[in-house]
């Protein structure tokens, strides 16, 4: 019984959800737009991913077995296969397997434990590691495909797919199936003088781009369902909904401002929306909340930043895609935001000094209603 | 007349483990063998011992009187003998004892004086005032801060709201919600009576809306006064926080360092209502209290109406003891209860004693900070908790103190969400601790130096005078010589 007099300080009892228990249900929210993904693109997609995935597992061990502390603790807070899983859905879904074993390796390497660990990094280490590897490897992270879904005559199967993964596609096979994403489509397009109406011709339908059927990354092409896991998120209380909504208010607005000055020039709020990495990025990406801010209006702050820098890479900018810089440069300024966006404390106002009291109160003075 | 209610920020709803104790009545507990009366139970100086060891006492004796203006005074809860009056263990968790004096009761359980009644409203205001300190009645919400020195406030500030808090925010306890629904003529005749003492103009009783029979209870009984005014409020931790009252009310915040009476406010539990009705209108002192024994692991969960000074051992044995061993023994509730020792006794302010399993602490191990900020959402002063930490964590108190640490209530919320299960409270407690004493060594150091140079002043002066002593004489012996020759010079002149 010693340490039932332990002179610990409250609280005495405790909510019950943990670092784990968090991570695990970000990873239930991103089932339905991963396992639509491995339809969508077939066995290599699905290699992809076990490869990524696997490679974050041991880059994590390894690190904190080099600090003298214990793997399974580390990778029981399961943070370390979100940050694999969250990078195997923004890479090309018939990216040859290196390009995850590399990606995995300088996500928790460099992006995480080199900062220290869970909770110490600055910056997302999804998006780092996918920037790092658009820079270095441009071609393999360009390389698109059409959607080549399991279930159709043609698509590669099990024993195809793990040739395409680790030897390499075809040529032959490449030409077939490769294809521009809207984004990178509209960019050359538009770059060349089309007029956008003639641009997004048989490239974008609304309904199509909701469920998220054509070329893009792993599994951030369905918007629906990577909504539908945000929203379940929200509703779990696991991410608040200021990020994501400033984020997204903020890309909308501006799309719409341009659209309209410029119609045949800029795109719609709907293109901005629905394609690219702004759905996975809003809802999953921008909401780590290791790299973004801790307070509710820093983090509107923060989203509206987001929106902006997303918008204006993807309009402006030498890249048709813009979320990993837009999130990244926004986590470079969280530490300035938590710092001058703090909550007012009680009985203070916004600068800290106490508030005054202003005359002698009477009762009626509060109004009954 | 429906009253408008203001949100309070942040704020948490931890589970309220209430019904194994709310609905069963409050029972009385046998007397013990021995009881050890804590000569300071309250915030202040501790009383001062008026028996002597051996001496038999009568049950509301007075046995230490109160010593300088911010103490109360202690009385025997039962008929016996006085054993010793030495230290023994205190209900804190330094398990530092204080000063008890011990009771053995002749089991008479015999008075000192026969009740009788006063009529409370033919008092003065300061005779209230009087007999509320002479009956010994602290806070019984738990801070234990004497009330009439709180009830003095009011000859000093014009006060026009009484708040009586009875929202028993608190996870597991319901003594204050039986006490409201058990008792509430008697609560309600004391919240008039400390009207009348404070001349306020209205009283506003809070209950949170988990207490429903206590808010139709009291409602009933404040018929009779329609000054007196029972506001249902919402069910949300830290509620009972006194600063979260008032805003909850009056939609007006305390600035740091001011008290509820320059607001205009007064705020008294509803068990030192309940205490202030027997002390003034019987003439009874504070001997007794409603205790919520409860916690998984006890066998018989009860509220319990306990003699001041009685075990906690003893009052455990009441309630059919352990059903398993506790992980955790705690005097109040879980959220801002503290860890006691098995031996201390029950005092005027605990209002629980809960023996927790490890089940119900549920405390994983402690892990990083990933920054998730529910601790800054839950904070109900509006702190943000991990940026405290970790200026703590790197010895920076300064950056803490910047950071609003001296704001902190220690209400537990931020501690209580964190998924990485930081002790961030006991991160905040020492930090205050350890600002406090620093600014004791502080303070040392300056009166030190203070003396230092005084001293090396007063050996200048010494000094000084000393050379001007010899001075002065030197100059009047040549002044007597130069007398003597000239007036030699004058005679042999002449």
């Amino acid at each position: 019984m010693s340490d039932v007099y332990s002179p610990v300080a409250g609280p005495h009892t405790h909510a019950t959800a943990g670092v784990g228990g968090i991570m695990l249900q970000v990873m239930l929210a991103l089932v339905p737009a991963t396992l639509f993904g491995i339809w969508l693109y077939g066995w290599p997609a699905l290699n992809l991913f076990v490869v990524t995935l696997s490679t974050c597992a041991i880059a994590e061990a390894l690190s904190v077995r080099i600090g003298g502390r214990s793997a399974a603790a580390a990778l029981g807070d399961g943070s370390a296969l979100l940050t694999g899983w969250l990078l195997a859905m923004t890479l090309p879904p018939w990216a040859p397997w290196w390009i995850g074993v590399v990606g995995g390796l300088f996500a928790v390497m460099v992006g995480k434990q080199v900062f220290g660990g869970i909770g110490q990094n600055l910056f997302n280490p999804a998006m780092l590691a996918r920037v790092v590897l658009l820079i270095a490897f441009p071609l393999e992270l360009t390389t698109w495909i059409a959607p080549q879904p399991l279930t159709q005559t043609g698509s590669p199967g099990f024993v195809e797919g793990l040739a395409i993964t680790f030897t390499g596609v075809t040529p032959e096979r490449l030409d077939a199936v490769s294809s521009a994403t809207l984004l990178g489509h509209l960019k050359t397009e538009i770059g060349r003088g089309t007029q956008l109406t003639a641009a997004l011709d048989g490239w974008y339908e609304p309904s199509q781009a909701w469920f998220g059927h054509m070329a893009g990354s792993f599994a951030e092409t369905s918007a629906l369902l990577i909504l539908l896991g945000g929203l379940y998120l929200m509703v779990r209380r696991i991410i608040d909904w200021q990020i994501p909504a400033a984020m997204l208010g903020t890309l909308a607005l501006l799309a719409s401002l341009m659209h309209m000055i410029a119609p045949e020039r800029y795109a719609d709020a709907g293109v901005h929306l629905l394609s690219g990495g702004v759905m996975l990025g809003a809802f999953f990406i921008a909401t780590d909340p290791v790299t973004s801010p801790s307070t509710l209006r820093g983090r509107l702050l923060f989203g509206a930043g987001c929106g902006l820098l997303v918008y204006v890479i993807r309009s402006f900018g030498g890249y048709p895609e813009g979320v990993a810089f837009a999130v990244l440069l926004m986590n470079a300024v969280t530490p300035l935001i938590d710092h001058y966006v703090r909550p007012r404390i009680y009985g203070r106002d916004i600068h800290g000094r106490p508030r005054t009291i202003a005359s002698k109160p009477k009762p009626d003075a509060e109004k009954p209603s | 007349m429906i009253l408008r209610l203001f949100r309070i920020r942040g704020g948490v709803h931890p589970p309220e483990h209430k019904h194994p104790t709310a609905s069963r009545p409050i029972e009385a507990c046998p007397l013990p063998a021995r009881l050890y009366v804590p000569l300071q139970q309250h915030i202040g100086a501790p009383a001062e011992p008026v028996v002597q060891v051996g001496e038999k006492v009568l049950k509301g004796q007075l046995i230490g009187h109160a010593q300088g203006p911010v103490s109360a005074p202690v009385h025997a809860p039962t008929s016996g003998t006085v054993t010793t009056i030495a230290p023994h263990a205190a209900p804190h968790p330094s398990g530092l004892p204080v000063v008890c004096v011990t009771i053995e009761p002749d089991g008479e359980d015999r008075w000192e004086s026969a009740p009788a009644e006063t009529d409370p409203f033919l008092l003065t205001p300061r005779e209230i005032g009087e007999r509320v300190a002479a009956a010994g009645i602290v806070g019984m919400g738990g801070a234990a801060f004497p009330s009439a020195v709180k009830l003095g406030a009011a000859t000093r500030t014009p006060i026009h709201t009484l708040i009586i808090n009875g929202g028993e925010c608190e996870p597991y306890l319901t003594c204050d919600d039986r006490l409201m629904r058990e008792r509430a003529v008697e609560v309600i005749d004391g919240v008039r009576i400390m009207l009348h003492g404070t001349q306020a103009t209205r009283a506003l009783i809070a209950i949170e809306e988990n207490k429903p029979s206590a808010i139709r209870e009291l409602k009933r009984a404040a018929r009779i006064d329609e000054r007196v005014m029972v506001v249902r409020i919402p069910a949300l931790y830290p509620m009972g926080s006194e600063k979260h009252m008032i805003q909850t009310l009056t939609g007006r915040e305390l600035p740091p360092g001011r008290l509820p009476a320059d607001l205009g406010l007064i705020v008294h539990n509803v068990a030192t209502a309940f205490a202030v009705h027997r002390a003034v209108r019987f003439g009874r002192p504070l001997i007794s209290r409603i205790v919520t024994v409860g916690g998984g692991a006890l066998r018989e969960p009860r509220n319990r109406e306990v003699l001041i000074g009685t075990p906690i051992e003893d009052l455990v044995e009441c309630c059919g003891g352990f059903a398993e061993e506790p992980a955790r023994l705690l005097m109040g509730g879980p959220m801002m209860g503290q860890v006691i020792p098995w031996n201390a006794p029950v005092v005027k302010g605990t209002s629980g004693v809960i023996a927790l399993t490890r089940e119900e602490i549920h405390i994983g191990e402690t892990r990083a900070c990933i920054r998730c900020g529910r601790c800054v959402s839950a904070c109900p002063v509006g702190l943000m908790p991990l940026e405290m930490a970790s200026r703590i964590r790197a010895d920076q108190f300064d950056g803490a103190v910047d950071h609003g640490l001296n704001d902190c209530i220690s209400c537990g919320s931020c501690a209580f969400v964190c998924p990485a299960s930081i002790p961030l409270v006991q991160f905040f407690n020492f930090a205050k601790g350890e600002l406090v004493a620093r600014k004791t060594a502080q303070d040392k150091s300056q009166v030190l130096k203070l003396m230092a140079e005084q001293r090396q002043a007063r050996l200048e002066r010494e000094a000084r005078e000393k050379a001007e002593a010899a001075a002065r004489k030197k100059a009047e012996r040549e002044a007597a010589k130069r007398a003597e020759q000239e007036a030699a010079a004058r005679e042999t002149g002449t």
